[in-house]
């Protein structure tokens, strides 16, 4: 194990690819996530690595560019947020039916319009039903660790599906942050080759991507779904694999002084931090609140959450993006619907908030759950909107 | 005029009678697309990995769980064709180099049709050609959105019927000529562009294997007549194609270094446009006027192409 070194996340990112043994590296440059894009450049120019790295004209070539190179076999990474994320949507849930690992980090960013370049989760949220495997990191080491972890996910024989390592744009993209990075020798002992289950080559010549008559297309979206849920068990294994070599333990849902609570707060990326301090500050003053955060998005892991709020009499869902249309942010939404049926489930109060950059801070996670306690119905709510 | 050049490669004798995209297909009758793509798999050879765009040729060939593929074959959207090859190549790259597949050379080509050339996949064409990916990329031009019912693209030429530039009483079809996708590509400095048609298949297979032997990017616009999208004789694909060639309408020609060369000479007077559009009912609403614009056009644009014929030298003198 290496000692702790002051990095920023984006850069780190890159350097945590650069462990990886990628072959290709298609990406494009898109604010926050451009600093990915540009040190990892520097890994391949400088001959760090050995990997092709494709400059392409735009993130639907970049995605279009990984299909190919990982259809060959290759271990393929990209990087993007927002815009290009949107850009890529088209070919998001063909990479994932035609089961070809790809590794792509998001730097978290409002969509357009209007145009903002800061963070929130728009871009992920609409990628929603792409059959990707989808992951949010809290703060840089995550970013680093889930980063490598996704390349054994993603390629395991029982998985074989596009993985998307979430990090805010900014708030973690450009944070210069104490991090640990595991060696070489330790991420080769813990991230075996490749072993690809079909690939173009003429030795053996198969058709990838055909296209299916309403007599098998309801199957395809069967299997399709039943992957990805039964990836989670791989995601745990692996996540487990990693907490025994590395010490760093991952759980699909993370909780943080949730015994006993009353009230809940849940949260997404980055702002669980901010939020553990709101916590500890509130349950000074005698408040019975504790900590969610979901880690894993996709596949959904119901029975970990269930677990985790089992009890809790209020849940404060926060959503760094809207559903547009009087339904409130999709995780309150998705939760909401998930635990319908459940006896004894909580009050589930939403806040959308931290919007396109917006800052969230430990007095507003305060105010927020405060403010809970008063509400009587499940409405949702635009927090800190100027009137 | 019609004679065949370059026997020296390929020979209709020596063409390898096997196929690498097989019979049992769904292409419709007389399909001149299906027959230029027969031709381009034999002479590509088995060492290819083919990036299919959607399009007709995709949705003929590989209706799951069927396959008319005998080499390694990935479709993925429409127009996204180039930028999949260019990952093909840069995985077989990669992986050749670090010694993790066969260390033999697999071309890796890109097949699209006019509508995912030189309209929505006009954009990642030009960025792999632009990157220098070893990538051959055929068009296969027929000159419309067959594949979605005859919907006109930027390569339908002059005034033809399509069902979104139909004969109007106020507008009579296309408004445009083709775009010149071929002098798009000539512009990125790439070492190898050519135009080519089935009805010329010595040519059509030599220019492939030049193509094939390009290290580098090359392009090849493939015109491939169709019968059901253009209302002709399904037993006259070989006849039009012929015909487009000898009205100078789509002269075969390759650039390479820059250099501009016709692979079919005109040493008697071109023919004149009318023999060609008369044999087509997308043309049908054409009175004489519209046919001496329509030939003007094709004079025009030969002019230009004949001038740099003339002209051209390769860039490396």
């Amino acid at each position: 194990m290496g000692k702790r070194i002051g990095m920023e996340v984006g850069i780190a990112a890159a350097e945590a690819v650069g462990l990886c043994n990628i072959d290709v590296a298609a990406v494009y440059p898109i604010t926050p996530q451009s600093h990915i894009a540009e040190h990892l450049s520097d890994i391949v120019h400088d001959g760090r690595i050995d990997a092709e790295f494709i400059t392409v004209e735009s993130e639907h070539s970049s995605i279009s560019a990984c299909a190919g190179a990982s259809a060959t076999g290759a271990r393929v990474y990209t990087a993007t947020s927002s815009q290009g994320l949107m850009y890529m949507h088209e070919v998001l849930p063909i990479v994932s039916a035609m089961r070809l690992p790809v590794v792509m980090g998001n730097a978290n960013r409002a969509i357009a319009g209007p145009l903002n370049i800061w963070n929130d989760h728009s871009d992920i949220m609409n990628q929603r039903d792409c059959g990707w495997i989808v992951m949010h990191a809290e703060n840089g080491q995550e970013v680093i660790d889930m980063t490598i972890q996704s390349f054994k996910i993603a390629e395991h024989a029982d998985v074989m599906l596009p993985t998307v390592v979430n990090m805010d744009g900014f708030q973690l993209t450009h944070m210069i942050e104490p991090l640990e990075f595991p060696t070489q020798a330790e991420v080769n002992k813990f991230l075996p080759d490749r072993v690809p289950y079909a690939t173009l080559h003429p030795d053996k010549p198969v058709s990838m991507g055909c296209f299916n008559m309403p007599e098998i297309f309801t199957e395809t979206m069967k299997v399709k779904d039943s992957v990805l849920i039964n990836s989670k068990k791989t995601i745990i294994k692996i996540w487990n694999e990693w907490g025994k070599q590395f010490g760093r333990n991952y759980k699909p849902v993370e909780t943080y002084k949730t015994k006993g609570a009353e009230t809940l707060i849940l949260t997404v990326g980055s702002m669980g931090e901010t939020a553990s301090v709101a916590v500890d500050e509130l349950k000074k003053a005698g408040k019975s609140v504790g900590l969610v955060k979901l880690r894993l998005w996709r596949p959904f892991p119901l029975e970990e959450l269930r677990a985790a709020i089992k009890g809790c009499k209020t849940l404060i869902v926060m959503d760094r993006s809207v559903t547009f249309g009087g339904i409130g942010g999709p995780v309150a939404t998705e939760i909401k619907s998930l635990i319908f049926h459940d006896k004894d489930r909580p009050r589930i109060v939403n806040y959308l908030m931290g919007l396109g950059g917006r800052d969230v801070t430990v007095e507003d996670f305060i105010t927020m759950v405060e403010r809970a306690a008063k509400k009587k119905d499940e409405t949702y709510e635009f927090y800190g909107v100027r009137e | 005029m019609n004679t065949v050049e370059n026997f020296e490669i390929f020979a209709p004798k020596l063409i390898d009678k096997r196929e690498l995209f097989s019979p049992g297909h769904r292409a419709c009758q007389g399909c001149g697309e299906v027959l230029a793509l027969r031709l381009i798999m034999k002479a590509l050879g088995e060492d290819t990995v083919v990036s299919n765009a959607t399009g007709c040729m995709e949705i003929i060939s590989t209706a799951y769980p069927h396959t008319a593929w005998e080499v390694p074959y990935i479709h993925v959207a429409f127009e996204n064709a180039a930028a999949v090859g260019s990952g093909v190549e840069a995985g077989l790259k990669a992986l050749r180099r670090k010694g993790k597949i066969a260390d033999r050379y697999v071309k890796s080509v890109a097949i699209a049709g006019d509508g995912g050339t030189v309209d929505i996949g006009l954009q990642a064409l030009s960025g792999a050609m632009e990157r220098g990916h070893d990538l051959a990329f055929f068009c296969l031009d027929n000159e419309a959105y067959m594949n979605t019912g005859i919907q006109r693209s930027s390569a339908t030429p002059f005034m033809a019927a399509t069902t979104t530039s139909p004969a109007g009483k106020a507008i009579k079809g296309q408004r445009t000529g083709k775009k010149n996708v071929p002098e798009i590509m000539v512009a990125h400095n790439i070492p190898y562009v050519a135009t080519a048609c089935p009805s010329y298949p010595i040519d059509l297979m030599n220019k492939v294997e030049k193509a094939r032997n390009t290290k580098g990017p090359s392009y090849v616009h493939v015109f491939s007549v169709c019968p059901t999208g253009w209302r002709g004789a399904s037993n006259e694909t070989i006849k039009l194609g012929r015909m487009a060639v000898e009205t100078g309408f789509f002269p075969l020609y390759e650039v390479e270094d820059g250099k501009y060369r016709l692979t079919m000479e005109y040493t008697e007077k071109r023919r004149p446009m009318e023999d060609y559009l008369k044999l087509q009912g997308r043309f049908r609403h054409l009175d004489p006027a519209d046919i001496v614009k329509v030939q003007a056009l094709v004079d025009k644009e030969f002019r230009k192409l004949m001038h740099k014929v003339e002209t051209s030298v390769p860039w490396s003198e």
